[in-house]
């Protein structure tokens, strides 16, 4: 086994200004770096097991490898990797963020390492962090409750969206629909109708915003929600919000906002105050923590008053004067019920509270600051075209003649990540960028140097790229037609 | 770009083709669908027996770039289902009117026939 050299002829001339990139290859043969169960195993022999006979066997093959060889084996496995500690990854709306590392440190402090059934007199420093982050949230929102159950931004949605439909059903309202913007997150869409939803898509204005006509004639008596993400998927801001918001709640609607975009306004701009009832936050993209897609995540919801006694069981509150405890459950009056165990992914959450109260009220001011200005800095050093702004955090510019998801491709011979592609569909081979608050202006200069190598190249050199990653350019439509969901499926 | 648009049968504005041979309908998408899709990576459709109401959506097409409703051309009840492109959906790229058919429906109302498009019609819609 070794690592292949690269042919420093097969990727062209991959490279800007100095940057060269090249992914390290480690192969055996005609396959990547084997699986430690395929380098060396061992039998082991087990025959006085209790189970039944139909739930064992008899022998099991097991990786027998050297502890350093285990190491080298998922290090090579990261070097044929890319990720957010490797280079840039400017996905537009994904929000890709280096998390500081101080949060970890806290969410392994074994004072959090706690069992969600202790009892609550031994779990009230717990208790006192949670109950904060709501607070937190609930005055950067501009709402008046939060709840932090939902484990994942898209499962936030599905619980806003059902927290609505309890307050209408509550107020005597039959309402089946729900107005999402063409240009929304595909999730608005799914957490509509997985809530019983009827989709109503709002087509946008030629300015890239809401359309108010269009809005006036999408409202009916049937309009449970308009949801919103304001920035939104072009990082432009809804200057008609209030208008908007107006419109909805004459309706006898209600107002949502997918807080997604929450990073451009942090300290700046409150959806309470642009009058929207309820919200969820990402704080995987507004502050620091893992994706909730990959593992753990976390989706807090903020509601206005008028519908916090909807919010899921239960909420952190503080303890009346007479009992001996400072913080204690309760279930709201008419709660929809659990939206996931216990309290939520409780040392997420911790994360998410390190990072607010390590950066406080200008730390988190600056972090929009600088989202927005890395946004508006990277676009001006880029050759294509922006077609929509003024932007914020993002910005959405067209691949023109060229294909964007070629030129993604490209970009990654470079040693960046490219941004997301083809989304959404108002602009033209869209380039959905988002470099985010995190990078200085060195690597922002980096990636504008990708983007403006690729711009130069011809169809024929993106129809070949990747050439300098580990793995070549993937079938596209192999991989879908011929699914293989689990490496099991390799012996097909 | 130049489609195919044969005049022996009749189109839908959302590009499904409905080709009369007696009492049954035999539906599927034209040659500028497929191509708009790009390639087809999947195909869901009813069941033999299932009612499918005109205009409204009767199955999904997915290609590597979208995700498409299938809408019917006329009401009536499914009499066969075109089980090679769940195995092959590449068909409906390569032979949109032919291997690449979807389903075939008994017609009920002829009446619906005449809110489909002639292949000028249609050919006038995608030009």
């Amino acid at each position: 086994m070794n690592g292949d050299a690269p042919d420093g002829d097969d990727g062209g001339d991959a490279s800007a200004d100095g940057f060269h990139f090249d992914q390290a290859r480690w192969s055996d043969g005609d396959r990547h770096e084997p699986l430690s169960s395929e380098k060396r195993t061992t039998e082991a022999e087990y025959d006085d097991s209790p189970l039944p006979d139909d739930l064992t066997r008899d022998e099991l093959e097991l990786p027998k490898l050297e502890e350093p060889d285990l190491v080298r084996h998922y290090t090579r496995l990261s070097e044929m990797n890319y990720g957010i500690d490797s280079g840039p990854y400017p996905l537009g709306s994904c929000t890709m963020k280096y998390n500081p590392a101080f949060t970890e440190d806290v969410a392994a402090d074994p004072n959090g390492l706690v069992h969600p059934d202790r009892p609550v007199a031994g779990v009230q420093g717990t208790l006192s962090v949670l109950y904060s982050l709501q607070d937190y949230l609930a005055r950067i929102g501009g709402m008046d409750a939060v709840t932090l159950q939902p484990p994942a931004g898209a499962a936030g949605e599905f619980t806003g969206v059902l927290v609505a439909d309890a307050y209408h059903e509550h107020n005597g309202g039959d309402r089946s629909e729900i107005i999402v913007p063409e240009s929304a997150h595909g999730t608005n869409f799914a957490s509509a109708a997985l809530a019983g939803f009827d989709v109503v898509s709002l087509p946008g204005g030629e300015d890239g915003r809401v359309d108010l006509e269009a809005l006036e004639e999408a409202l009916s008596e049937d309009t449970a929600l308009l949801m919103l993400t304001n920035p939104n998927t072009l990082g432009l801001f809804e200057r008609d919000i209030e208008q908007i918001a107006d419109m909805v709640h004459d309706a006898g609607g209600l107002l949502y906002y997918d807080g997604a975009n929450l990073n451009a306004l942090l300290g700046r701009g409150r959806p309470g105050d642009m009058g929207f009832d309820v919200m969820h936050y990402n704080v995987h993209k507004t502050f620091a923590t893992p994706h909730g897609g990959g593992g753990p995540g976390a989706g807090p919801v903020g509601v206005v008053d008028e519908l916090a006694e909807f919010l899921p069981d239960p909420q952190v509150v503080e303890a009346p004067d007479a009992s001996p405890l400072k913080y204690e459950f309760e279930t709201p009056e008419r709660s929809i019920g659990k939206v996931h165990g216990k309290y939520g992914n409780w040392l997420v959450l911790a994360k998410a509270y390190a990072y607010i109260a390590r950066l406080g009220n200008d730390g988190l001011n600056d972090a929009s600051a600088k989202a927005v200005l890395n946004a508006n800095y990277l676009a001006s050093q880029v050759e294509y075209d922006v077609p929509y702004g003024p932007f914020h955090h993002e910005f959405v510019a067209s691949a023109g003649d060229q294909d964007a998801a070629d030129v993604a491709k490209r970009m990654l011979d470079y040693g960046v990540h490219p941004p997301t592609t083809k989304w959404p569909e108002i602009v033209s081979e869209a380039l959905m960028t988002e470099p985010t608050e995190i990078e200085g202006k060195r690597t922002l200069d980096q990636l504008a140097r990708a983007f403006n190598a690729v711009a130069s190249e011809d169809d024929e050199t993106l129809a070949a790229a990747p050439e300098r990653t580990t793995a070549a350019r993937i079938d596209q439509t192999e991989a879908a037609r011929d699914l293989r969901l689990s490496w099991r499926a390799l012996d097909d | 770009m130049s489609f195919n648009i044969p005049d022996d049968r009749q189109y839908m504005e959302s590009h499904e083709y409905a080709a009369r041979d007696g009492d049954t309908v035999r539906v599927g998408i034209s040659d500028f669908a497929q191509d708009e899709l790009g390639d087809v990576v999947f195909v869901e459709l009813p069941d033999v027996g299932d009612e499918v109401t005109h205009d409204e959506a009767f199955g999904v097409v997915e290609s590597i770039k979208a995700v498409s409703d299938l809408y019917a051309p006329v009401s009536g009840e499914v009499t066969a289902v075109n089980e090679n492109l769940f195995d092959a959906p590449e068909l409906v790229n390569d032979d949109p009117y032919g291997d690449g058919w979807m389903l075939e429906i008994s017609l009920s109302d002829e009446s619906e026939l005449d809110e489909l498009l002639s292949a000028d019609e249609y050919d006038a819609q995608v030009a």
